[in-house]
């Protein structure tokens, strides 16, 4: 088969390929490591039971809208007494609750953050804990 | 007819990736091997349609253009509509490839007070046009789950596509624009009578292919949630050929993941690859220019022909002998 303007043929194929592999080249000799959050502070610690306002498995999934429910009902209602399942008290404040058990937030907040290139608009207004 | 068959081939997909995933418990066949068939027969058929396309001769410029031929200097020539150069291609291409110039000349034809009448009709041009944007930024997002470490560039792309802030995790503009305008693609087909008429399987396949995908990653990002790091360490196995299937991936990421692969093993035998096709329309990617240069025709055929100094080689002795003049002695 007769091939004709071969020389720009190839040029458009060379940048199809290019750009269709472009994941492939991109991760080509970078290893990637899974993030792994640390829950070593001392104040979780010195917790007897570790346990956070609502269980592992919802926090992991919805942490971002507890916060961002939590900063409604902060700001908008003047609410700030937030109720856990088993009915204990939290005040409603991600510098003075959450913070305060995961001062890590370099090995916390930011390792898995990082890794999926979540940039989450928190540290906009809030002051993140001081780390080493 | 066309768009139910559609719709249901779409969702018996659905219905294979989710008992495959949840009953079958096939994991690897649908997270890396089914991905990895996709992508090799996405590459080489569009490479193969290509070279296909590429076979056949081009020998006549075919001047469909919408301007004014280069002509005597002071007739205005239309440089990117009737390009003679180049260059004039070049621009042509860039308006049709981004903008999609020849759509936005889009007419409707329509019976009023029993006369036809023409009017402009630019719905179809701005749905195709924010549809091809929005898929395009949206595969661009997809890289922060391809790549790791992620290029700076990408928080760029989200943080416009998110800068509403509306929710957690914030909603992206694209995702919306991409349902809305494939649900005009889609309507119109259905509503449009004309176009109803020459609707077929395969004009509906792809949109509610690309509404199955758009919902799953919807339902993911917003609703259903995945375990974002784990899914991120299969996609990552897969585009550094070190495939593994971490545990606690949702069944939905199978059905998002199983649908784009369709989408891309469909690519090349299907109308999707305009996509390449477009660089090489004829009427768009050759500069009018019939008039200045020659084309020869590749398919000519080889003509005999015998000159007239062969014949009076051959006839010399009797054309003498008839009296009749010759030109060589």
């Amino acid at each position: 088969m007769k091939i004709y303007d071969g020389g720009k043929i190839l040029i458009g194929i060379i940048i199809f390929l290019l750009v269709a592999t472009s994941p492939f080249s991109y991760n080509m000799g970078k290893a990637s490591v899974k993030p792994e959050p640390k829950l070593d502070t001392p104040e979780i610690q010195k917790m007897e039971k570790k346990q956070c306002v609502e269980p592992k498995e919802f926090m992991k999934a919805e942490h971002m809208t507890l916060l961002n429910d939590w900063r409604d009902s902060v700001v908008r209602e003047g609410n700030n007494v937030y109720i856990g399942l088993g009915g204990e008290v939290y005040n409603m404040s991600l510098q003075g609750t959450c913070m305060k058990c995961h001062s890590n937030k370099k090995k916390f907040c930011d390792e898995c953050h990082k890794y999926v290139a979540v940039k989450p608009y928190c540290w906009d207004c809030h002051i993140p804990p001081k780390e080493n | 007819m066309g768009a139910l068959f559609s719709l249901f081939t779409v969702l018996i997909l659905v219905l294979i990736a989710f008992a495959g995933v949840k009953a079958g418990n096939l994991h690897f066949l649908f997270g890396v091997v089914i991905p990895y068939a996709a992508i090799i027969t996405f590459i080489t058929g569009v490479i193969y349609r290509i070279l296909k396309w590429a076979g056949s001769p081009v020998p006549f410029r075919i001047p469909t253009t919408c301007g004014q031929q280069k002509s005597l200097p002071w007739i205005k020539h239309s440089k990117i509509e009737n390009p003679s150069n180049t260059l004039g291609v070049i621009k042509r291409m860039a308006l049709e490839v981004l903008l999609f110039r020849s759509l936005f000349r889009n007419l409707k034809t329509e019976i009023r007070e029993e006369k036809v009448v023409y009017g402009s009709e630019k719905w179809l041009w701005l749905a195709g046009l924010v549809f091809h944007w929005s898929f395009l930024i949206i595969i661009l997002r997809h890289f922060r789950l391809f790549v790791d470490p992620v290029p700076a560039f990408m928080h760029l792309i989200e943080s416009f596509d998110g800068f509403l802030q509306i929710g957690v995790p914030r909603l992206f503009i694209t995702g919306v624009i991409l349902l809305v305008s494939v649900a005009y693609l889609l309507f119109r087909r259905f509503f449009i009578q004309q176009v109803r008429y020459i609707s077929l399987a395969n004009d509906y396949f792809p949109l509610f292919l690309i509404l199955g995908i758009g919902f799953t990653g919807i339902l993911m990002r917003y609703f259903t949630k995945v375990d974002l790091v784990n899914t991120k360490q299969l996609i990552i196995g897969l585009f550094s050929f070190k495939p593994e299937i971490p545990e606690g991936v949702g069944v939905i990421f199978y059905i998002h993941l199983f649908l784009v692969s369709i989408l891309f093993a469909y690519f090349p035998f299907s109308k999707l690859v305009h996509m390449p096709g477009v660089f090489l329309s004829p009427t768009r990617n050759l500069s009018n220019n019939n008039r200045t240069k020659r084309h020869i025709n590749p398919w000519n055929y080889p003509v005999k022909v015998h000159t007239y100094e062969d014949y009076e080689n051959e006839f010399r002795e009797k054309m003498k002998k008839a009296g009749i003049p010759v030109e060589k002695e």
